[in-house]
């Protein structure tokens, strides 16, 4: 007969998860809550520099998902019509590059590229141009766009591979003009993601931070995130830090009910492409050639210009230098372990939605478990940063306790990615097998060491990857908890950058994007295991 | 004696009430289309699911409160009897002790059960090596190495080809005699229930009547 | 106040590192861990046996060119303990981070704040009287603080590149009305003690018209800077504009060291603000007797002769002959403009209103 081993409750893991996110997130949103009660919204939403703040959020978020989005048309189109040319899946697997890529790694790039003394400036001025500036809002559009032009091709590009050849067959068959071709295929196909990839274009946009706070340049290009940062370490203004978190957090709340009523995902980013090769369609060669040689441009120049001008004078100084190599052993640590600990949480909420889904068939429930990893896109790291100042100021030195709690805001960061990643293969590790387990009495470890892991090894190699990876670039959590005592090497770019120091910004740049690729293959191979052949 | 006793189960418009009576030894068949409830009935008596009302209970004494590993059943499905990623003595192992923890005298009788479903030798083949007749074997070796009384099978060989069919059924048959089990088999076809030489019951309607 | 070298992070030779990278970084990683430990466990007694001060400092103050190794040596020399400078980012940031540290700050002394910003430090009731006798101290202001000591002392001054701008604005007002392709740079006043000093100036001169000059500023600021380091030294002096916000003191720099009359501060008429800079003990630490000691030793020779060359201001005190003959052909402010702390402090979160208000159009 069977014997008893010790049957852990199946709430456990779920529960531990939840209690954690609670712990991370519940308690400084009740410190915020309980610190705004001395606001009055009317007085917040009236404040004309609030109002601005809010305002100038809202415009560029607009601007950048438009021009992404439009951009990306033409762009996705060009490559559905080239379906070979040398190159062809490495530029679009490029797109998919800015998950490893640290935003503030592209940006030094994108300077290097279009600011002052940049590339494309110069050829501005060759032709007799007036030079123009990355500062402001031309330059948070521009790095808007880099960053999400891409990803918006990819899903239209997708779903114009998803097209059926019949389709195309018929069309060549009919002698549909291409005029036709794109208003009776391709549009349809690509209408049917607009509004979805658009609301997660402008939820990137409307949180970001990075890029705001390093080519805002000044009170004129702030958004919500960044006025929040600055009332709290420039000014002490607590009040305006709350009240201002308090509106993000309503909008985020709107923004995510958007994003969710349409069914998509932050973590878009994430799926693969399935490539079909359309061979029947060939025509305009010559002007989707160009489109795509103006993408890949736009998208490598900065970051090869990045690698290239990475060794300067500086280099040697910065990468001996103790305060890059404290950095450096400061990123791994805040890496390794909000990778582990977004990897643990969302392992636990997994399971235990399983159990929901495929014991108790409790699948709304499952799916609630799964939501509450979720949290940190209704409360940006920012607002949870300011509700953690407020909850643990009275009682600690925050500074000191910098690096726990940056790794606390980038766990809970990267919660929604590992939620993404492991939930089909959590459901596939069982949905077949789930009756044979029950009626064999597998549970706890035995059914993890034997079951479940050897079909998640991958998965969870991947998604420790990628949250080591994005923890390793956050600029968020480290900005406003970061002091000189403590930094990462985003925030040592970050510094290196503000005081305008070019060529260690660009080796510190270089040195980071190093680490992140690093992390990124290394903990997929050491979790992972080989590579399937 | 296995008795369900107005063992009820609905779910949105379905509707089920459930009574029967097995023997000790003996085996029954429950014929039926697919939608009938033919796995529902199963899955109740197995402790997959959780009836809304009546009472299952073997030798006189209710099961229902038991969980489906206590329950003094053992179940072969159609497929994915199996863990493919594992060997056949890891497969076979779990049906005994889940940590896979083996004494000297239980890994013997693992290999016996081998034996007897005609697989000797292979135990630490992985088992998605196997055939899926070889699979449905490997697991009605794991069946009889769980020593329970009761056998329940959904359409154990539905999704195997006609020869070997055939002798698993022959092997199925064997298995039930030598070790006097009670088994329950759900299926659509006739065929099994003649092979098996089983009382048959038809679910229509949501209820079960015998064909005598 | 801010030495005037080209500030190159890493022009040191690698022999005068103080450690080897590998093991600086060993360390502080361990320390961190540590002090997570201990202020987990609630325990407050840290090294207080090691005889070491800390003091927050701006950044070109600790600079390899600025006061800090100058005094810290002398210091160490008479006190047998450790000075430990903590340079932040910003001059105005010093009072944000104790204020967001409150009474569990790791500092006993802050030094770099500025008269406008005394009675709001001292509002905040972290800060602990200095019985410093200040009695030696000659600024162009009666001295009376018990918990300020005023360690030099300069003059708010838009700094010019006479190779750029030939004839500079002779008045804020003319500053304000200039053609919008003159560009200046300035610091922001949130952050920045000379930012902050700015917005006072134009307040003073303008009143409740304030606004409006900004208003007009606007298409002539190249860019708001965090702190006065970024202006000066990575835009100003690398050519990005020809003008930016520094003090008076700074041509005497170039002057001196340089051996260029190139940059110089444009006179204006209405008068100069002008800028005490004071450090203060905290009502918080534990070396109260040795953060006095400290104080003390700012009003003292050593100290003030280091100061004019170094942090580019005038000494606080008189130190006849020390200060350098340079020095005397600098702008003399017609009038001294200064707003009374108290009036800043309750005042000054309406006037950054009014001035993020302005600059966020």
């Amino acid at each position: 007969m069977s014997q008893t081993s010790y049957k852990p409750p199946w709430w456990l893991p779920g529960g531990l998860s939840v209690l954690a996110i609670a712990a991370l997130a519940g308690l400084p949103l009740l410190a915020l809550m309980n610190e705004a009660s001395n606001l009055t919204l009317l007085d917040v939403v009236n404040d004309p520099y609030n109002r601005r703040v809010i305002s100038f959020s809202l415009y560029q978020a607009i601007l950048s998902t438009a021009l992404s989005v439009v951009l990306a048309i033409p762009l996705a189109v060009a490559l559905s019509r080239e379906p070979r040319f040398f190159g062809r899946t490495l530029l679009i697997n490029l797109f998919s590059l800015s998950l490893v890529i640290p935003t503030i790694v592209a940006i030094v790039g994108i300077v290097s590229i279009f600011g002052q003394s940049g590339l494309a400036n110069q050829l501005l001025q060759n032709f007799g141009f007036n030079s123009f500036s990355i500062y402001g809002l031309q330059g948070i559009l521009l790095a808007h766009v880099f960053f999400n032009m891409p990803l918006a091709a990819r899903v239209f590009l997708q779903s114009l591979e998803n097209i059926p050849q019949e389709q195309w067959r018929l069309a060549a068959q009919l002698g549909l003009p291409s005029s036709s071709r794109w208003r009776l295929i391709e549009w349809p196909a690509i209408r049917s993601q607009l509004a979805g990839i658009s609301i997660l274009i402008f939820a990137l946009c409307f949180t970001s931070f990075t890029i705001v706070m390093t080519l805002g340049g000044g009170p004129r290009a702030t958004t919500i995130e960044v006025a929040i940062y600055q009332a709290l370490r420039f000014d002490f203004d607590i009040n305006t830090a709350v009240a201002l978190a308090l509106i993000q957090l309503v909008l985020c709340t709107l923004i995510m009910i958007a994003t969710h009523s349409l069914g998509t995902h932050t973590t878009q980013g994430l799926s693969s492409i399935k490539l079909n090769q359309n061979t029947l369609y060939a025509s305009g060669h010559y002007f989707n050639g160009l489109i795509i040689s103006i993408a890949a441009l736009f998208l490598i120049t900065p970051l090869v210009s990045l690698i290239v001008k990475a060794f300067n004078p500086a280099t040697i100084g910065v990468i001996t230098h103790a305060k890059t190599l404290s950095a450096a052993s400061n990123t791994l640590v805040v890496a390794l372990a909000a990778g582990a600990i977004a990897v643990a949480m969302g392992v636990g909420l997994q399971l235990s939605a399983r159990h929901l889904r495929l014991r108790l068939y409790k699948h709304s429930s499952g799916r609630a478990l799964q939501l509450v990893g979720n949290v940190i896109l209704v409360i940006p790291p920012v607002v949870l940063g300011t509700g953690l100042f407020i909850l643990l100021r009275p009682h600690a030195d925050v500074f000191a306790l910098g690096l726990v709690i940056v790794v606390a805001i980038n766990s809970l960061m990267a919660l929604p990615f590992v939620l993404r990643i492991l939930e089909g293969p959590v459901l596939q590790a069982a949905q077949q097998h789930d009756r044979l387990i029950q009626s064999l009495g597998i549970h706890g470890m035995p059914r993890w060491r034997l079951l479940d892991w050897p079909h998640l090894k991958k998965p969870i190699g991947y998604s420790m990857a990628v949250s080591s990876t994005l923890a390793a670039g956050d600029l968020s959590a480290i900005a406003l908890f970061g002091s000189e005592r403590i930094a990462t090497l985003p925030l040592l770019l970050y510094q290196r950058i503000g005081s305008y120091r070019h060529h260690e910004a660009l080796t510190t740049a270089v040195l980071l994007l190093l680490l992140c690729f690093a992390l990124f293959f290394i903990l997929q191979r050491v979790i992972g295991g080989k590579p399937d052949a | 004696m296995l008795k369900l006793r107005a063992l009820r189960f609905s779910y949105g418009e379905e509707d089920y009430q459930f009574d029967l009576s097995a023997g000790s030894h003996s085996t029954s068949a429950i014929m039926g289309k697919s939608g009938s409830g033919k796995s529902t009935l199963l899955n109740l008596i197995a402790g997959f699911l959780k009836p809304s009302g009546g009472d299952i209970q073997w030798l006189g004494e209710s099961i229902l409160s038991l969980p489906a590993e206590k329950r003094p059943i053992t179940t072969l499905f159609q497929q994915h009897n199996l863990f493919p990623h594992l060997t056949l003595h890891q497969n076979l192992a779990l049906g005994i002790n889940p940590s896979l923890k083996l004494s000297k005298e239980q890994h013997q009788q693992l290999l016996q059960s081998l034996d007897a479903v005609g697989m000797a030798g292979m135990e630490y083949q992985s088992a998605h090596t196997l055939s899926g007749g070889e699979q449905q074997r490997v697991a009605l070796a794991r069946c009889l190495l769980r020593k329970k009384p009761i056998l329940l099978m959904d359409e154990p060989f539905s999704a195997l080809d006609e020869a070997t069919r055939e002798s698993m059924q022959v092997l199925t048959r064997d298995t039930i005699e030598n070790n006097k089990l009670c088994a329950i088999i759900v299926t659509h076809s006739q065929n099994d229930a003649i092979a098996l030489e089983a009382s048959t019951y038809s679910l229509v309607n949501g209820r079960l009547s015998s064909h005598t | 106040m801010h030495s005037v070298l080209p500030f190159q992070f890493f022009k040191k030779s690698p022999l005068q590192l103080p450690s080897s990278g590998l093991r600086g970084n060993t360390r502080s990683l361990a320390a961190s861990i540590v002090t997570c430990g201990a202020l987990l466990l609630g325990s407050s007694a840290i090294l207080a046996e090691d005889k070491t001060l800390t003091v927050y400092t701006y950044e070109s103050f600790t600079s390899e060119w600025g006061p800090g190794p100058v005094v810290k040596k002398a210091f160490e020399a008479q006190c047998e303990c450790t000075l430990q400078f903590v340079p932040l980012d910003s001059s105005a940031g010093i009072l944000n981070r104790v204020q967001l540290e409150g009474s569990n700050t790791k500092a006993d002394v802050v030094l770099g704040l500025d008269t406008n910003l005394m009675a709001t430090a001292k509002d905040t009731g972290l800060l602990a009287t200095s019985e410093v006798d200040t009695s030696t101290v000659a600024l162009p202001i009666k001295w009376t603080s018990d918990t300020f000591v005023p360690f030099d002392y300069g003059y708010f001054a838009f700094v010019y590149d006479t190779e750029a701008l030939a004839s500079p604005p002779s008045s804020l007002e003319e500053l304000v009305n200039a053609p919008d392709d003159l560009k200046i740079i300035i610091q922001d006043p949130r952050t920045s003690t000379p930012g902050l000093g700015l917005l006072l100036w134009v307040k003073s001169v303008y009143g409740d018209k304030a606004a409006d000059a900004w208003k007009k500023l606007q298409p002539k600021i190249l860019t708001v800077t965090k702190g006065w380091s970024e202006a000066y030294f990575s835009l100003f002096l690398n050519g990005e504009a020809p003008m930016v916000l520094s003090y008076s003191t700074s041509p005497g720099y170039h002057m001196a060291i340089d051996k260029t009359e190139r940059y110089q501060a444009a006179a204006f008429s209405e008068g100069h603000y002008l800028q005490v800079e004071v450090a203060a003990l905290l009502e918080s630490s534990t070396n109260k007797a040795l953060g006095r000691e400290f104080l003390q030793f700012m009003l003292s020779k050593e100290f003030q002769t280091a100061l004019p060359l170094t942090n580019v201001m005038y000494p606080s005190t008189d130190i006849g002959d020390d200060l350098p003959a340079e020095f005397n052909k600098l702008i003399q402010p017609e009038s001294v403009l200064l707003i009374d702390s108290a009036e800043v402090r309750d005042n000054r979160k309406e006037w950054l209103r009014e001035w993020l208000d302005v600059s966020s159009q």
